[in-house]
Parts: C-alpha cells; structure tokens; sequence
C-alpha cells in the first residue's frame, strides 16, 4: 500500500545541507503496524513528515520514491496533496495540547477538517463532529464539542487529536510519539484506544517512538533508525528477542524492563560489577503528615494531604505516581524550597521542616540536602559553562576559591565521568548526557548526605538514561549518599531503588521494599501502574543476561 | 447573559481608583508649577491691586484644600471650570478639540493597520523575500523619521510641489462650513449631513497629517504582526492543520492569524495611548487644532482648568481604551477570563 524506497531528506540550515534521513526503504501492507524506533536525531519524524510532505521550511526530499496506492506522492502536486492529507493520511503528534489550535472549540477544529475534506456540510458537521468525539470514547461529546484544548487533560487532547485524524477514514494513520508527556495509564489507555480503532477500520499505521518496549508491544514489525538509516527492520517479537546489529541489541539492552539489573542496561562490554550499596539502620529523614495545601480560585488545592515515611541512611527510595499526584510538591517541601503547610520533616535528627525555604538557604544544612532537577537543559544557567554550573555552589556554601576550586570542580567532572575539556562549554554546547552529568556534579559538590532526583533521566534517550542510571548507582556506592528517585517509571525505579513508595492524589497507597511493591502490589492503583507500563518481550539471544529468577 | 455584563461593570468599578487619583495628582501637580495665573491673567500693564483682585476673582486666594474641595465639586456637577486663556469652558474647549485628535489619531492607526497588518503577515510568511526586506526598510525609517520632519517633508512634496494637498492649516479649509456637529468628527459628521464636498475637503485637510502619523505609528505594528505570525506558523497546531490537508488560507487566517492577533491588538493599544499623547508635534506642525497643542499652550500659561481637564480627559480615554483592549482579548482568545476578583 505504502512503498518508501531509498527515501532521503536534507536540509538547508547556516552550516550547510544536513542529510537528516540518508536512503531509507520500507513498504507498509494494508492493515499493518509498523514501529519505527530510534533516539534523538536519528530522523524519524522527518521521515514520517516527507511521507506528509510538510516538512519544515528547508528540508525537502532529496532522492527517493514515495509511492502511496500506485501514486507517487513525491512528484504529487500541493493541491493533491492536500487531498490525501487528512482524507487518506492522517497523522497525530506529541504533546497533543499544543497540537490543537488553543484559541478554537475542539468540536470546530474537527468540523473543519470535515467540511475540508467534502464529509460533512454546514449542516450536518456539527453531528458529525459529535459522532467522531464518540467514536473515540469521548464521554459527553456534546459538551466537549464546546471545549476549548486548555479545558482537557492531556490525554482527552490526545483523544481529539485523534478524532481530527480518523474524522475522514483515512487508510493510513502515521502517530509520532503519540504518547510522550502523558501519564503511564493514559499512555495506555491512548494507545489501546488508538490500536482499537486502527483494527475495527482495517487500517495501517506508522507508530514513531523513542520507546522500544511500547513499540513492540504495540507493532507487528519494527524498523530501527540511527542517524537517518533504517539499521535493522523485522517482526516485532524477532527484533526484540534476537537483535542482530548491534545498535538494536544497545538499544534493547538499554531498556528497562522487570527481571534485569542495572548493570544489564549497558552494553555487554561496558559492565562492571555492581558496587555495593549498605542500607544503614538509623532513619537519615523523616517525614510525619506532611502537607501542603496552595489557596486556589475555586478553595484550597490540597497537593499533599498528610504523607509519612521514613528513609533511613544509604538507601534509595523510590516516590511513584502520575502528574498531579504530589511528588514534585513532595520533592520540594522535603529540599526545602517549598514551605509546607504542616507536619515535620526530621532530618538527622533535627526538625527542618519549621525553617522558612529562604532561611534555609543560609542553613549549615542546606549542603547536605541537594537536587538534581528533571529538566538538564531548563535547569543550567545558559550563561554560565560547565565549570560555573559546579563550581556556584562550592563558591557560595562552600566557600572555595582559586586552585582548591578547580581541584575540586575537576575531582567532580572525573567522579560523573564528565570529560575536562567539557568544563569550558556552554549548555547548549553539550548533549543531553552531558548536561545530566553537570547537574549531578552540581548536586554533588557539597558531599550530600541527601539526594533528590527529579525525574533526572525523563528527558534522555534509553541509551543514555542507561549510562546516568549507572552513574547514579556507582556513585552512591562510593560516596554513600542517599537517594530520594523521583519518577514515573516504575521499571526505572525498580532498577535503582529499595524501597518504594506509590503516590495518588496527594496520600501514599502503597509503600514498602520493591520486591515485595513490584511483584505483589496490594494496591489496586499500584497494579493498575505496573499494567499500564509497556512490556517488552525478554531477549533470548545468547548475549542476554543471566534473568532474576521470577 | 448577566455573568457576561458583571465582571465588565466590576472593570469599571476598578477605574474609580485611578480616576480620583488623577484628580488629586493633576490638581496637585499645576500648584506645584512655577507660575501665577494671576499675574498672567491681569495682563502686562497690570498693577499689584488689579493682580490681587484678578487672584480673589478666580479663587486663587483661598487655601489649596478649599481649592480642591471647590474644584471637586464643580467636577461632580460636570463642570471643568473655564479656561483662562481662551475665556471659554474647558469643557466646551475640550468638547471641539478631542474630537479633531481622535479623528487625526483613528484615521492613522486604521491606516497603519491597512498597510501594518497585511505587510506583516507577508513578511512572515515569505520570511526572507523582498516583502520581507521591505517591511524592515519601512519599519526602521518608520521609527528613525521624526513626525515633524516627515510632516514638513510631505508638505514641501504634496502641498508646496506638486500642489496635490490643500494647505495644512487646520481641519478645513475656509471655503467649507463645518458640518452641522453630531459627533465633532468632520468626516462622519459630513456625510451624516450629506454634504459630500464638505466630507473631500475634510478629507483632503486629514490626508497629509494622518499619513505622518501612520508612518510613524507602522512601526510597531508591522513588526510585531510579523514577529507574531511566525511565532503562530512555526506551532505544534499549524503542522495538525497542515496534516489534515486543510486549505492554506484556512491555515493561515483562521489557525495562525488569529493566534497572532493577540500581541497585534496589545500593541494596538499601547500605541493608540502612547500617539494620542504625542501627535503634538504633528497637529502643531499642520496647524491641527487638536488637543495636544490646546494642552501644551495651557501648560504653558498656567491655565490650571484646562491643563488639569486634559490630563482627566486624557485618563478617561486611556481607562477606555484599556477596557476596550481587554474586552477584544477575552473575545480573541477563551483562555482569558475575566476574573472577577
């Protein structure tokens, strides 16, 4: 049905022409799901773009053919591309909010693509327009048909993405990242929805995801991009169980998933034997009914209602649950950027809690409670390079100047594995990794007894959240500090942390060891969480390592 | 339909504030201006007896809080007090005078947007075409020609080389009657009467000062329509509307123009605040009497009715308009409540 032969899409940017995909084939059969899988920058929105031909201003189809039922869609002209836009092809996107026109009613944005496409009159499109909020599970549609997209939750905006999408049947449905930025039970119910719907319409798809374990899940065949190749194409359970080239084999490796650890995230020839981490007895930090109430338009927005829990010295706990569930709240009161409203947070035997967030700041204390924040990029002062970013602290708490100073900055780029020459450059002069890196050097400069990670690998491709996941292990092992992971991975989690504690609306439902919270949650919502995480097929291959007993 | 009016009246309420501390300020401020109307009233031959009964006439003597207290109460009877200078009420001054600048004002920023708008939505949708480069020529020659330098300019041009233009004195020439007054702009007013000679020679006489105003005023306008269309085109919802095939027109006017509209209609404001305080130069410049130039000379001779019923006049109108404005963003955009509290 679709046929793409040796597809190649450059670019026009300052330094020159960029060749973002270099020569990629693949044919789609009726009825068929095919995954394309890859990290940043290896060129598969792009080409999942040029099949729609609206790429960006710049980049155009360089050589290929792009033959979609007999027609050759490179050769196309506009106007009958819009023809097969929406009509025939449709596509939806990340961040569904923002995919939709924030200033139209969603039932109009719908109507238009309608009425765009000769499927409705002005008559007829605004039941039309209700029958497609339906058809994608959309619970009163002729209320939402008057909702504008600020008024619905992600993944609602997902739902009516959707519903612009299938609103003319199209034949083929290409979805990029459609579930990045929602929550780990929305990202599922979207896609079962998505794969629904796909199956009762007997049409194709294209699913474009960073994430391995969801797209084999999700597709019948996988092709695996890096930088703008198509490496490796097959069915989703071969490529999966036995990788042959071995940036799939990384990639898969580097997938977290029940039943390995975390040493097995990197490739073969990168494991060092795991360090040791000793869980003391005596409690670092406790936190008594805790809560925190904000004033709101509509009454007081209870974020966290009464939470208690102990972390004692050396151990990793891992905080768990969706957007809106407390644990950034949660993270920031126990930082002490944040006041709460009441209960105690006891750290090393002291009441910090009562301390107001901006005296905290000159708190002997303050050293020993740190963070790595979520975003690496948001996070680094844009102006200030590498060493500055490490260095700000040990200037401000620690008091250190001159050779003491660079001594120190370079023990902490060494001991993050971050490379000297690195310490000159500028954020948006290095990688994601590397960004991740300074921050954690940052948080660490003062020699915390405490960490807190936010989310500190959401951002990063699987193959790098593999290497700071590492990082973050072999680096407690040897400084013995203790973690507070904050997340909403629960494969990440259980891969680096002891203990669990599983967040919903502000209280705690479940917390305990994370053997015991994995594999026998006594939650509803916790196993609700642990279905809702994609889960890929093991490997079989013979490099596979040894599997954690069941 | 009620909860739609309420918050609209609340606005208003909120003015109040502003309003008496203009009242305050505006009175305080011409008592604290170095100057006695009382010397400039009693004229050059006058003696220090006919200064003092000049001062006793027009209340000066009395304290500066029984000054206010009988200002406060003349203003609660709509009275604005008289005019020194011209001898007649400040509201009556008032009343032909802001007419004649917003009517130079309006015609130049419906101008401008004519020629601003549409030149930079092609500037950004062409971003890097000749459209483009000419929408920063006349950007930056909008900002760096002075008004008084392009008026005089367009006058040596239009009226003293090519003869197109009547001479620029004034709202109309003398040959016409001044329509009969309705709404105190001569060109509405005109053609309500019916009298479409009186309306070309009005027009005529606006032609040129509306022009320098508009150049001036283009400025600000086209850049920030084209920084703001190219903010809209580059979103995550025009790629949806592109992939879903619909029309480029659509895409352009209904999905981007109107996102973009938001920071054009702030911009709007600012500058329709910001030229009506500051057409001076140009009604000066063609003998325009507008407010500004009336504001200017009562400052000057320390006519303290007229300055302080300027400066209220020109609160009022500034409280308007920024009602106006929000009003047109809650319409432009839902996102925008307002928030009663």
């Amino acid at each position: 049905m679709l046929s793409v032969k040796d597809l190649s899409v450059a670019f026009k940017t300052r330094k020159g022409q960029v060749d973002a995909v270099r020569g990629i084939s693949f044919d789609l059969a009726p009825g068929e799901t095919l995954g394309i899988v890859g990290e940043s920058g290896s060129g598969k929105s792009v080409t999942s773009y040029a099949l729609m031909r609206i790429l960006d201003a710049g980049g155009r189809i360089s050589a290929g053919d792009v033959t979609w039922n007999g027609r050759d869609l490179r050769a196309a002209s506009e106007s009958a591309m819009r023809q097969v836009r929406g009509r025939e092809i449709s596509m939806i996107f990340q961040n569904p909010r923002a995919a939709l026109n924030p200033i139209r009613k969603v039932g109009h944005q719908i109507e238009d693509v309608l009425r765009q496409h000769g499927r409705a009159t002005r008559a007829n499109a605004h039941a039309k327009a209700i029958a497609a909020l339906e058809a994608v599970k959309i619970r009163n549609a002729t209320d939402r048909y008057h909702a504008y997209p600020f008024e619905l939750s992600g993944g609602m905006c997902q739902r009516i993405v959707i519903a612009i999408a299938l609103a003319c049947d199209p034949r083929l449905m290409i979805a990029d990242e459609p579930t990045t930025g929602l929550d780990i039970t929305t990202q599922k119910a979207v896609m079962d929805l998505m794969r629904d719907l796909i199956r009762e319409r007997g049409m194709s798809s294209i699913v474009i995801t960073h994430d391995l374990g969801l797209a084999a899940e999700y597709c019948d065949r996988l092709a695996v991009m890096k930088d703008g190749q198509i490496v490796e194409a097959g069915p989703s359970v071969n490529l999966f169980a036995n990788p042959q080239h071995p940036y799939t084999r990384k990639l898969v490796d580097a997938t977290p998933r029940p039943g390995v650890a975390i040493r097995d995230l990197l490739p073969p020839e990168a494991r060092t034997p795991d360090l040791p981490h000793e869980v003391g007895s005596r409690a670092l930090l406790e936190v008594v009914d805790l809560v925190k109430t904000y004033p709101g338009k509509s009454g007081p927005v209870h974020a966290v209602k009464g939470i208690s829990f102990t972390i004692r010295e050396g151990q990793s706990v891992g905080l768990v649950g969706e957007s809106g569930c407390g644990k950034s709240t949660t993270s920031a009161m126990l930082v002490r950027l944040l006041d709460p409203t009441s209960g105690a947070i006891v750290f090393d035997g002291h009441e910090i809690g009562g301390i107001p967030a901006e005296r905290f700041l000159r708190d002997p204390r303050r050293g020993q409670v740190q963070m790595v924040f979520q975003d690496a990029t948001d996070s680094l002062n844009p102006r200030h390079n590498a060493f500055d970013s490490i260095a700000e602290p040990l200037r401000r708490l620690g008091g250190l100047r001159g050779a003491a100073l660079h001594a120190r900055v370079e023990e902490l780029a060494h001991l993050t594995g971050l490379p000297d020459h690195l310490l000159t450059r500028y954020p948006h002069q290095l990688s994601g990794g590397q960004k991740a890196r300074v921050g954690i050097a940052r948080a660490i400069a003062l020699d915390p007894k405490f960490l807190i990670l936010d989310e500190p690998t959401a951002a990063l491709d699987v193959s790098i959240q593999a290497v700071v996941l590492n990082l973050l292990a072999d680096l407690r092992a040897r400084l013995g500090m203790t973690y507070l992971f904050v997340s909403h991975d629960l494969n990440v989690v259980r891969l680096l942390c002891d203990h669990v504690i599983v967040m919903q609306d502000g209280q705690i439902v479940e917390q305990g060891p994370t053997a015991t919270v994995m594999d026998a949650p006594s939650h509803p919502y916790t196993r609700d969480l642990l279905q809702s995480a994609p889960t890929p097929p093991a490997p079989i291959a013979a490099h596979a390592p040894a599997k954690a007993a069941e | 339909m009620a909860t739609r009016w309420l918050p609209i009246l609340w606005r208003l309420v909120q003015t109040i504030p502003v309003v008496i501390g203009v009242v305050i300020i505006s009175f305080v401020l011409t008592r604290a201006l170095p100057g006695d109307p009382a010397v400039q009233f009693a004229g050059q031959m006058a003696t220090p007896e006919s200064i003092e009964q000049v001062r006793v006439a027009l209340g000066l003597d009395k304290s500066l809080p029984q000054q206010f207290l009988i200002y406060c109460k003349a203003l609660l009877q709509g009275d604005l007090g008289q005019s020194i200078a011209t001898g007649r009420p400040v509201l009556t001054d008032l009343a032909t005078r802001l007419p004649a600048s917003l009517e130079l004002t309006l015609t130049a920023l419906i101008l401008s947007c004519l020629i601003a708008i549409p030149l930079g939505v092609l500037a950004a949708v062409r971003q890097g075409s000749w459209v483009d480069h000419l929408c920063r020529v006349l950007v930056t020659a909008g900002v760096s020609l002075p008004t008084f330098f392009t008026g005089i300019l367009l006058i040596y041009v239009f009226y003293y080389l090519l003869g197109w233009a009547p001479s620029p004195l004034g709202r109309l020439d003398f040959i016409y009657f001044d329509p009969p007054r309705v709404t105190g702009f001569f060109l509405v007013d005109s053609l309500l009467d019916g009298d479409l000679p009186t309306f070309a020679g009005a027009a005529k006489q606006l032609a040129l000062p509306a022009i320098t105003l508009s150049l001036f005023t283009l400025a600000p306008i086209a850049r920030m329509t084209r920084a703001a269309m190219l903010t809209a085109l580059s979103s995550d919802y025009i790629r949806t509307a592109r992939a879903a095939g619909l029309a480029p027109m659509r895409v352009l006017f209904g999905y981007a123009f109107r996102n973009a509209l938001l920071p054009v209609v702030t911009t709007l404001g600012m500058v329709f605040s910001f030229v009506l305080g500051a057409n001076v130069l140009v009604e000066k410049v063609f003998a325009w009497p507008g407010i500004g130039s009336y504001a200017v000379e009562a400052l000057v001779q320390s006519d303290y009715a007229a300055v302080q019923g300027f400066v209220l006049a020109m609160a009022l109108l500034f409280v308007l308009i920024n009602l106006i404005i929000d009003l047109s963003y809650t319409l432009i955009d839902p996102r925008i409540g307002f928030s009663a509290k």
